[in-house]
């Protein structure tokens, strides 16, 4: 089973050096730890939402426009995936994420079917 | 072998056995659907069987030997149609055992599963209903008062969820029993208290939760025998329903525990929870459910309220806020408080409480202003207290306590 940890975090600028750091540090020790583990697939924070671009096809043609395509007042900052045997487990590994990012709220959501590599 | 099974026959093995035998082929079949589907099917047999060629030796294994023969029946005839689930799922199905006793703790991995925290509170209830009381969904619906529609609809979602995100079928790790333990607990506390605040209003044919409830404790209990918290919730049910008959007057009014008629309890059940308190107690790990019921045993020891031993209660109450403060606990120790340092000291615990959109707050209060001789406040806390609640029949009792403070025939 492959699993989606989807972190969300606030619109705003983002928390100074001093916070922000060591944050960064506990989130990149849980990663070594999923690939020692071996169940680290892919995982990457993410600009934010200002820099992003919609294309999408209407009435047959394909329009480009100035993102986000939802506007909200939080939003995916980044996300892992994750191969784990079951929702328990894929859990545990978001428990450890969850702790590593302090207040953020992790999404576990599994993939449909099987994921290729 | 006898025959001419009666139907209540049937019943009462479809009652104690439907949640074994979805539990077995849940396992085999690594698929709650299909063990559903495929028990529904044996147990139908057994109503067109049963009746001529009479109870067989062990109903639990025929049932689950009949159900998981006519899933592999249809799984067969599924994967002859190239469909892969089925094929997958047959593979998985020919090395389980299916003996009643080769793997004992299938219910308890069943309940795991239904109360699983990645679940709505609501489905959990409702699945561990469905599938561990074998209550259908209409009578489920029923009990919680939302339309049939709405509840397949609860059940379908989250029986999805536990397929697609792949909520595992197992007892938990150890490092997570505690946790995973007490959510098992609250749910079923959730269907016990769902019964018997039921039983007050809309008695007509809503079934019997409170019952189920205890049902499944009991379950749980034998199950799990040396989880005392799980001793302690079904100690504390047995003790709380004791009272059930007393609990209600003839025209359906609440009867509070100091109005009761204590000979209307039911001794068999009081006995039967004071034993498991009192297994508890020799054990020595208290927690929440334990505190709770030993208070319970406290009040079933009690001739009258005036022969209660108001001191063990708090006593009692002290450890549960130490354990498990909250201000509902504290609003219940200065009803004990008041039987033993006088109505004054535990008005003064209740006035520092947090609990203004609680009614019992206010009709606690209501009733120790009335014994201070403070009538015009008293009269106001009850208003309080009418306006919080919307259970009719609560609503008479206070109205009449109101009502008495006025002609001066205050109730003791």
């Amino acid at each position: 089973m492959h699993y989606l940890l989807t972190v969300y975090q606030p619109d705003g600028p983002p928390p100074p050096p001093e916070v922000l750091d060591p944050i960064m540090r506990d989130i990149d020790a849980v990663k070594r730890e999923m690939q020692d583990a071996g169940v680290w697939v892919f995982s990457g924070g993410l600009h934010p939402p200002s820099t992003a671009t919609v294309v999408r096809q209407q009435d047959g043609e394909l329009l480009t426009t100035d993102g986000p395509y939802i506007e909200g007042k939080e939003y995916v900052g980044g996300f892992t995936i994750i191969e784990a045997p079951d929702l328990d487990a894929a859990l545990a590994w978001g428990r450890k994420l969850a702790t590593a990012i302090r207040s953020l709220p992790i999404e576990v959501r599994p993939f449909e079917g099987v994921v290729e590599e | 072998m006898s025959t001419s099974v009666p139907l209540a026959e049937i019943e009462r093995v479809f009652r104690s056995e439907y949640g074994r035998a979805v539990a077995v082929l849940t396992r085999v079949f690594g698929d709650i659907d299909i063990a559903e589907e495929a028990v529904q099917e044996a147990f139908t047999a057994a109503v067109r069987r049963w009746p001529t060629d009479g109870l067989p030796p062990s109903p639990a294994g025929w049932v689950i030997t009949t159900a998981r023969n006519r899933a592999i029946d249809r799984l067969r005839r599924e994967a002859r149609r190239d469909d892969k689930h089925a094929e997958a799922v047959l593979l998985q199905a020919r090395d389980e055992p299916t003996e009643v006793s080769a793997v004992p703790d299938d219910r308890l991995r069943l309940i795991f599963t239904c109360c699983h925290p990645a679940l709505a509170p609501t489905a959990r209830v409702a699945l561990t209903l469905r599938l561990l009381g074998g209550l259908g969904t209409a009578e489920i619906a029923r009990a919680f008062l939302v339309s049939e529609s709405t509840m397949a609809q609860r059940l379908v979602r989250a029986k999805a969820k536990i397929r697609a995100a792949a909520i595992p079928y197992r007892v938990p790790h150890e490092a997570d029993l505690p946790e995973r333990l007490s959510g098992v607990l609250a749910v079923l506390y959730l269907i016990y208290n769902e019964g018997h605040t039921a039983s007050s209003g809309h008695r007509l044919d809503r079934p019997d939760l409170g019952r189920e409830a205890i049902r499944l404790a009991r379950l749980l209990v034998e199950l799990m025998p040396d989880e005392p918290e799980a001793t302690g919730l079904l100690a504390l049910m047995l003790l709380t329903e004791s009272r059930r008959a007393a609990r209600t007057s003839p025209d359906g009014e609440v009867v509070l525990l100091a109005d009761q008629d204590r000979a209307g309890w039911d001794r068999a059940l009081i006995d039967e929870g004071q034993a498991l308190v009192r297994r508890c107690l020799r054990r020595d790990q208290p927690g929440p459910y334990q505190i709770q019921a030993a208070i319970n045993a406290v009040h079933s020891d009690a001739a009258s309220v005036e022969a209660t031993d108001w001191r063990q209660v708090v006593r009692l109450y002290d450890q549960l806020m130490a354990i498990a403060p909250s201000p509902v606990v504290a609003l219940n120790r200065a009803v004990a408080v008041a039987e033993v340092d006088g109505p004054e000291s535990a008005l003064d615990l209740v006035d520092g409480l947090d609990l203004d959109g609680y009614y019992l707050f206010h009709a606690i209060r209501a009733d120790l202003l009335r014994r201070l001789g403070r009538i015009r406040e008293a009269t106001e806390a009850y208003d309080a207290a009418i306006r919080r609640t919307d259970n009719e029949s609560e609503r008479r009792v206070l109205r009449r306590r109101r009502t008495a403070l006025d002609s001066g025939d205050a109730p003791p």
